[in-house]
């Protein structure tokens, strides 16, 4: 794909002006490039709290017994971790990306709705000073897990939990106007010739994660309504005292938690895909096939939320049902990972921070797609079950699944975002320290896991401890290197040496026929895409 | 404009959807009932039965009975009786007794559950406590029947099913002396 | 000493993976029944499934990141699709998991067989302990964390089952068909015996259904794996599976204690009744030393009449009465006498001969106190 070179950036700043002066620009911007950095920040920030939060878990397990937090407040740190992590850390950074890079993508002056993104953008940091305040109420934060069974969140929980559920509203209500957002912009405002099968992976992926939020954000902000009744106004949903059902809860949340896991991880696919052809300098294997193998993986997400119940005690035909089903969703994902490793086949391959980080992701990935596939397996989920194992499985589909395809899209992307180049020795010195730290980390918990340490614990018996401790230098390293992300994003940003408009010679798309930094004004005219 | 005529339409689809699955979220409460009646899942048992059967004496199923207060419950409450051998089709009854030992008048609320869960959908209650909540004045015992009948079209391999009632202590939301005129009003189940 | 690397990693590989580790668990044990075996089995096929699958991938992807560098001069190929190749890749992961799914579908079949037990123990859930019920049998009881808060707190040593220990074991018997009927009093907890391949939510108004057939006697050891609260980490579950004759015997026995119990404590002894109790038993167990009117033989057998003992506080009389006084003729009468005879017996001490306190200590009071003991 060749497109005009876009010189509409500078002509475009003479109408429409650049940024406006001091700290009002970001307040009322409605900038596609300035709200996707705060996003972007944003996220970075919770990811740093929701990491702090991390270290005190792994603190504490350093060793057997108690010793740095009591059991009530450790419970609340698992929660927190949890909630900051998925609803303040992950996906508010996919959506900042998708600010930044959609309309770069697809040749279009800004998103469809700009008011309405910057609403739902200032929305985010509201939820979470609820949600973190709720930590220095009486009786604590959320200490019923990030999962929030009912009646532990209801008729057991805190004073604080009314907090908890309206901040969830809200994030609720953000995640929904965002992905409306998106979806009005990719099918509405792609440059002429832009044709849906043209689009990159990441719009595509990010199509589809945009209608899996709406789909299930509001069931989301169903069952957290439902709490809030139950706890304030004498319904029963879930109380089993009034005639309710406290199972009926964890169907309805895992409804909406099965794709939530999916909404946090294809999107990452989407830059993947873009960044591993870039660095083989090859085109995408199998493009057409990863589109549909996309959408197969999110609508089979709608028919699996049960294997996250196994034990709960459904009726035998209904545990065959989820477990064929989970089962069949590692075909489109197997589909995934072999395209991509065909495409580095036979490819030049260079191995900058970007795609080390994508190559990280595609081993690692599919490691914790295999303990996934273990888990679908109900007679063996019935010992893997709220164990370590289904931790070090979701950290190993979170941790280089989401946050590494993050790390990756930061660097690929940093020079088009600031206009130089990020110091490559220190990004691939972030990268070890990332690769080693996390695996330390998670790996170790498959162990433990499968020896029997239940998830959720503040406390273990000594035949665990030698894991958890090696674990817990792993998290100790990981955590402490995003600090030095954090030094070598702030570098980039003050100098370095300048980037072109394509840093990559092997990269492909819109967004490199713009220059580096990307004007704040961009695609003013669409450009032509043959 | 058209492009913005299209955008609009657009969003307004999108918001409806966000809409439609906010409701839905709500449906699946009676969707998930109905899945329950209709596959026992979690052992729930409907409501009152009104119809009879003739009993099958060639065939012998042992029910059991499970008491269990919620943690918070003080009243006891057991049934006379361990389990009983029944034919399918028979109409059967078992007695369980109450006492409220505390000092005020409380109301409680039984909550029957079945075990196998593919059973429950073959055990009908003709009468049983568990339709209306109980209301006990300090030091009150009582006794109450429960008469079922298990369907004669149970499947074959059930040989065995458990009657497990938790009782509930609701007296805050249902305070007893608007209870006491009216004795019971009809429960959820 | 860095010249021998290979050394180095050779004593790194055997301090991971060496028998001085025995803690160093890194894979699931298959425990102690048919059906933990079969999950076992299909645990390890999954993963061997999973090693064979990541072999592959992986090697073509290291391959390729060694051969196909552009420092080795590599000129990218520029194929971007292979019908053949991708319809290949989508059919036999298919067909490895078709064969995967008939496999788990009998096992869990099997699992889900709860009918025709010979045994039927009642698993309740509290927040944060355990409650087991013997169905139709009379015996219960909770079961609580036995591990010492100062083991917790680090004041001192851990021993080996810190954290699995608990006061009263579930007690099963050996190769019968045990069905577990399981439910909570408040929230969600779960019930997991590891080497059972028993794990089942308890529901509060909910009873679930599981079951195992233990082919090995012996302490096995798990935990509560749903988050119910704060102390959802301290409440293990310890079950002993005894041989028949002894389960048998270990079942009397507690039989025996609740029928015990149930008479105790279905009478409201009043004082009246323990005094003319008591008067009996005092007049053949203690008259002889301490004499008719309670004045004793003084130096050898103390007065009871007036005594600091008897006038003093109702535990101080029942805990000596029950102990005795070692080095002194007076017995533990704990081992001796029923409950009722010494509540009788006390209760009687301090209300006659003018030493009328008005109080009284009952069979329950007693029965306590033994309870505490055995512990």
């Amino acid at each position: 794909m060749s497109a005009v070179i876009d010189d509409h950036g500078h002509a475009g700043a003479d109408h429409a002006h650049g940024p406006a002066k001091g700290l009002m620009r970001w307040v009322l911007t409605t900038n596609h490039k300035d709200i996707g950095t705060m996003y972007l920040w944003f996220s970075f920030c919770a990811f740093l709290l929701g990491g702090s939060f991390a270290m005190v878990i792994r603190a504490e397990l350093f060793q057997p017994g108690l010793q740095i937090v009591q059991p009530e407040f450790f419970n609340q740190m698992t929660t927190m971790h949890g909630l900051v992590m998925v609803f303040g850390a992950v996906m508010p950074a996919f959506v900042g990306l998708a600010n930044w890079m959609i309309p770069l993508m697809i040749g279009a002056p800004d998103m469809a709705l700009p008011r309405m993104n910057n609403f739902s953008f200032w929305l985010l940091p509201a939820a979470f000073l609820l949600l973190v305040s709720t930590l220095f109420m009486p009786g604590g934060g959320p200490n019923f897990g990030w999962t929030f069974y009912a009646p532990l969140s209801t008729t057991y929980a805190p004073e604080s939990v009314t907090f908890f559920i309206f901040a969830i509203h809200l994030m609720g209500i953000s995640s929904i106007m965002g992905a409306i957002n998106v979806i009005a912009t990719i099918l509405n405002l792609r440059a002429p010739g832009m044709t849906l099968m043209k689009m990159p992976l990441f719009v595509w992926t990010w199509l589809i994660t945009a209608f899996l939020l709406i789909a299930v954000m509001p069931v989301l902000a169903g069952v957290v309504t439902m709490m809030l009744m139950d706890i304030h106004f004498g319904t029963s949903f879930f109380s089993a005292a009034g005639g309710g059902d406290p199972v009926l809860f964890q169907h309805v949340f895992w409804f909406f938690g099965h794709p939530e896991v999916y909404i946090m991880i294809l999107p990452a696919f989407g830059a993947v895909s873009s960044i591993i052809p870039a660095f083989s300098r090859k085109p995408l294997f199998g493009y057409t096939s990863m589109v549909y193998a996309t959408g197969a993986i999110a609508f089979l997400s709608f028919i699996v939320w049960a294997h996250h119940m196994f034990v709960v005690g459904i009726p035998v035909v209904g545990e065959l049902f989820f477990m064929y089903a989970t089962m069949l969703i590692a075909v489109p994902t197997g589909v995934k990972v072999f395209n991509w490793v065909s495409t580095m086949w036979q490819g030049s391959l260079t191995f900058e921070t970007p795609m080390l980080f994508a190559v990280a992701f595609v081993i690692l990935f599919t490691i914790g797609g295999f303990s996934g596939l273990m888990l679908a397996i109900a007679p063996a989920d019935f010992q893997y079950h709220d164990t370590y194992f289904v931790v070090a499985h979701f950290h190993y589909v979170l941790v280089p699944g989401a946050i590494f395809g993050i790390f990756a899209s930061a660097y690929y992307w940093l020079p088009k975002w600031t206009g130089h180049m990020y110091d490559e020795t220190l990004g691939k010195l972030h990268f070890w320290l990332s690769f080693i730290g996390m695996n330390m980390a998670f790996f170790p918990m498959h162990f433990v896991g499968l020896a029997g340490m239940p998830r959720r614990i503040p406390d273990y018996n000594l035949q665990f401890a030698d894991f958890n401790m090696i674990s817990s230098i792993g998290a100790f390293t990981f955590g402490a290197t995003q600090i030095f992300f954090l030094f070598i994003v702030i570098k980039c940003i003050r100098g370095g040496k300048p980037a072109p408009a394509k840093p990559w010679d092997g990269a492909d798309g819109l967004e490199w026929t713009i220059p580096s930094p990307a004007p704040y004004h961009t695609f003013v005219t669409p450009p032509e895409v043959k | 404009m058209s492009e913005q005529l299209a955008t609009r339409t657009l969003i307004v689809r999108l918001m409806l959807l966000a809409v439609v699955m906010f409701v839905f979220g709500f449906a699946l409460v009676p969707i998930y009932d109905v899945m329950c009646k209709a596959f026992g899942i979690n052992g729930k048992t409907g409501g009152q039965y009104e119809g009879s059967q003739v009993s099958d004496p060639s065939r012998t199923v042992k029910v059991q009975f499970m008491s269990t207060n919620a943690s918070d419950m003080v009243w006891d409450f057991y049934s006379k009786a361990d389990q009983l051998d029944v034919h399918p089709g028979a109409l059967n009854q078992m007695i369980f007794v109450a006492r409220n030992p505390s000092n005020r008048p409380m109301t409680a609320q039984a909550i029957p559950s079945i075990s196998p869960a593919e059973a429950a959908a073959y055990f009908h209650k003709t009468e049983c406590f568990c339709f209306s909540q109980q209301v006990l004045q300090p030091g009150e015992r009582i006794e109450m029947p429960v008469r079922f009948i298990v369907d004669r079209d149970l499947p074959k391999d059930v040989k065995h099913l458990t009657l497990a009632y938790t009782l509930f202590d609701i007296t805050a939301r249902q305070p007893p002396v608007a209870q006491v005129a009216g004795q019971a009003s009809q429960g959820a189940r | 000493m860095m010249r021998h690397p290979h050394v180095w990693m050779g004593l790194l590989l055997w301090s991971v993976f060496g028998q001085a580790h025995a803690a160093w668990t890194v894979n699931m044990a298959p425990g102690a029944t048919e059906v933990s075996n079969a999950v076992f089995d299909l645990h390890m096929t999954i993963f061997w499934i999973c090693v064979i699958i990541g072999l592959v991938v992986f090697g073509a992807m290291f391959w390729s990141m060694i051969i196909h560098r552009r420092s080795t001069g590599q000129e990218p190929a520029h194929f971007h699709e292979h019908t053949w190749v991708e319809i290949l890749w989508t059919v036999v992961p298919f067909l490895i998991l078709v064969a995967m799914a008939i496999r788990a579908t009998k096992t869990l079949i099997d699992i889900y067989d709860a009918s025709e037990s010979d045994l039927d123990v009642q698993v309740t859930g509290y927040q944060w302990k355990w409650h087991y019920k013997y169905l139709g049998q009379d015996v219960e009881f909770f079961s609580n964390l036995a591990t010492p808060a100062d083991q917790i707190h680090n004041k001192s040593p851990k021993d080996e089952h810190y954290l699995l220990e608990v006061d009263q074991p579930l007690v099963l018997p050996v190769d019968a068909k045990v069905r577990f009927l399981v439910t909570a009093a408040d929230v969600i907890h779960s019930w997991w015996m590891p080497a059972f391949a028993v794990k089942r939510d308890a529901i509060p108004g909910f009873v679930n259904e599981a079951w195992t057939r233990v082919k090995k006697p012996g302490i096995y050891r798990g935990q509560c794996t749903e988050l119910c609260g704060k102390d959802h980490g301290f409440m293990p579950i310890v079950v002993e599976v005894k041989s028949k004759p002894d389960f048998d015997a270990w079942l009397a026995e507690r039989k025996a204690e609740s029928a015990k119990l149930k008479e105790l404590t279905s009478k409201e002894w009043t004082l009246q009744e323990l005094v003319e109790r008591g008067d009996k038993v005092y007049h053949t167990t203690c008259v002889a030393c301490h004499q008719a009117e309670g004045q004793g033989l003084p130096p050898m057998f103390p007065a009871l009449k007036g005594s600091k003992i008897a006038t003093g506080p109702k535990e101080g009389h029942l805990s000596l009465v029950f102990h005795g006084k070692p080095g002194t003729a007076m017995a533990a009468f704990g081992k001796q006498l029923s409950e009722v005879d010494i509540a009788a017996v006390v209760t009687y001490e301090r209300n006659a001969w003018g030493n009328n306190k008005g109080d009284m200590v009952t069979p329950k009071d007693v029965l306590a106190l033994k309870q505490a003991e055995s512990q």
